[in-house]
């Protein structure tokens, strides 16, 4: 028997053996607090499917879709390269997360490019260090579901942390050379489809379309949100009328198709007023299916529906999953699940140093699948916790897990990679604590 | 003997590389073998940042992208 891997099982076992032999079902039956947590968990998935996934989740699933497709990570790579100017290297290592980490299997591989061959050390922890938190479904999640403050926080947090943990990473390890690995550095040319500004203005279509869209009610019935609001719906339509037509100047899409695909929005706004949802549910699935079935040469209509239905696949499981446990361990805002509520505000309420650091310490250990993070946070924020915590947990969580930590010290060692744990945590209670105390 | 490398963590596109890639070397007909190198260091040493990558005899010959079986024939040959 060889004890050296039988333990993990067996200290498994006893555990799951103590809890179930300890198990206090009288006072779980008594308390209603398993049944409880049931209806919280279903209450918590309907709440996110009427109100995130059509408007939000979808539109930002073609939007990193197109992303994939249509920015070249070869010519942001052009910036993060060995002959890279340095300011400018940390500049474009901190927001390239936005458009080249959609994925997290991406991530790593492009850190240990940037350090073994790249622009070194500093970038490189700059990049690992913002690249998941950044991504753009990240932040509309966390936007959407935890405020626009909260959202804003996240991206400008990251961002700016990505730099200072960056520069800090290279001053301490300023002395040690590093053996740049031999191999030249193989980056595929960028392939130029069409003009940036194009490109700009095809992304701000989409995006204008996921804001507006989106926007919420402010609580004041005057001023110019609310008019914005009044008028979102007008807003979301201009927008997607220039995206159709941008497909069709640009992108090769028939004109005939786009009407036919047009149409029955154009039915659904007229015959239905009432119910913007439905002409906006007609666009998505005629975009999908003018991109699925588009016949331009290159195939890059084809490969964004492709890309885009691919996040769409891997993530919604995930998130379906993560909202259902969230619910059910935490339960909405301002009810219980089966964690009660006075053990969260007890870690983690207020804003204390110590309410920080355990919220950056528990985030960076604990893996959190991609997005899965928003409606945990949630929970914890209805439990109790306190928003500067939950910063904290935002910045120092999706950025490292236990799993990560151990890729990371393969490539470039334990000493480095205990530093750089050390700073995540410690800037991101940093952070949380100064947005605690403005918010 | 042709010898055709994977390079890649293990995301879906890695996956569906490996398989184009043994549709066009049996489309071929051509002795292979097969390597799917996941080590981050490993793909480091061939110089891959994006993945996934694609070496043919220890050439690297196309990084970050999803190529078609008849794509790789051609790289192949």
């Amino acid at each position: 028997m060889n004890w050296k891997q039988e333990w993990k099982p067996l200290a498994a076992i006893v555990a799951v053996f103590a809890a179930c032999y300890w198990l206090p079902v009288d006072w779980l039956r008594a308390s209603r607090r398993v049944e409880n947590a049931f209806w919280e968990s279903l209450h918590l998935v309907k709440w996110y499917a009427q109100e995130h996934v059509l408007l939000c989740l979808v539109p930002a699933f073609f939007i990193a879709g197109a992303v994939g497709v249509f920015v070249s990570q070869a010519a942001v790579m052009k910036y993060l390269g060995p002959k890279a100017n340095k300011p400018l290297a940390y500049g474009v290592a901190s927001v390239s997360g936005t458009i080249l980490a959609v994925c997290s299997c991406t991530i790593l591989p492009l850190f240990a490019g940037i350090y073994r061959m790249g622009a070194g050390l500093g970038p490189a922890r700059a990049f690992l260090y913002s690249g998941p938190a950044i991504n753009i479904l990240a932040i509309v999640l966390t936007a959407a579901v935890l405020g626009p403050e909260m959202g804003i926080a996240r991206a400008v947090g990251a961002i700016g942390f990505a730099v200072v943990i960056g520069l800090l990473m290279h001053f301490f390890f300023r002395k040690e050379e590093l053996a740049k690995a031999q191999a030249a550095v193989a980056l595929p040319e960028p392939e130029v489809a069409r003009p940036l500004w194009q490109n700009a203005l095809y992304f701000g279509s989409m995006v204008g379309i996921l804001v507006f869209a989106n926007w919420g009610r402010p609580t004041d019935a005057t001023g110019l949100w609310h008019a914005i609001y009044a008028a979102k719906w007008t807003i979301t339509a201009l927008f997607a009328l220039a995206l159709a037509w941008m497909l069709v100047a640009w992108f090769k899409v028939g004109k005939w198709k786009m009407l036919i695909a047009a149409a029955p929005v154009a039915i659904l706004v007229v015959a239905v007023p009432e119910h913007p949802i439905l002409p906006f549910v007609a666009g998505t699935i005629g975009l999908s299916t003018l991109t699925a079935t588009g016949k331009d040469d290159d195939g890059e209509l084809r490969e964004w529906f492709a890309v885009s239905w691919d996040f769409a696949k891997k993530i919604l499981p995930l998130l379906f999953w993560g909202v259902l446990v969230a619910g059910a361990l935490l339960g909405r805002p301002d009810h219980e699940g089966l964690i009660p509520s006075g053990w969260i505000a007890g870690l983690v309420g207020g804003n204390s140093l110590w309410a920080n650091l355990f919220a950056s310490v528990v985030g960076a250990f604990m893996y959190f699948a991609t997005l899965t993070e928003v409606p945990i946070l949630q929970g914890l924020i209805g439990a109790g916790m306190g928003k500067g915590p939950a910063l904290a947990l935002l910045l120092a969580g999706p950025a490292l897990s236990l799993p990560n930590m151990l890729v990371i010290r393969s490539v470039m060692g334990t000493k480095k990679t205990v530093v750089f744990v050390a700073l995540v945590i410690l800037m991101a209670a940093a952070s949380g604590m100064i947005y605690g105390a403005l918010f | 003997m042709k010898k055709i490398q994977i390079l890649g963590t293990g995301c879906a596109k890695c996956q569906k590389l490996t398989e184009n890639a043994k549709t066009a070397a049996e489309g071929l007909g051509i002795a292979y073998e097969m390597e799917k190198i996941t080590n981050l260091n490993d793909i480091m040493a061939f110089g891959v940042m994006i993945t996934p990558g694609l070496a043919v005899d220890g050439q690297v010959v196309s990084t970050g992208k999803l190529l078609s079986p008849e794509e790789i024939k051609k790289l192949i040959d």
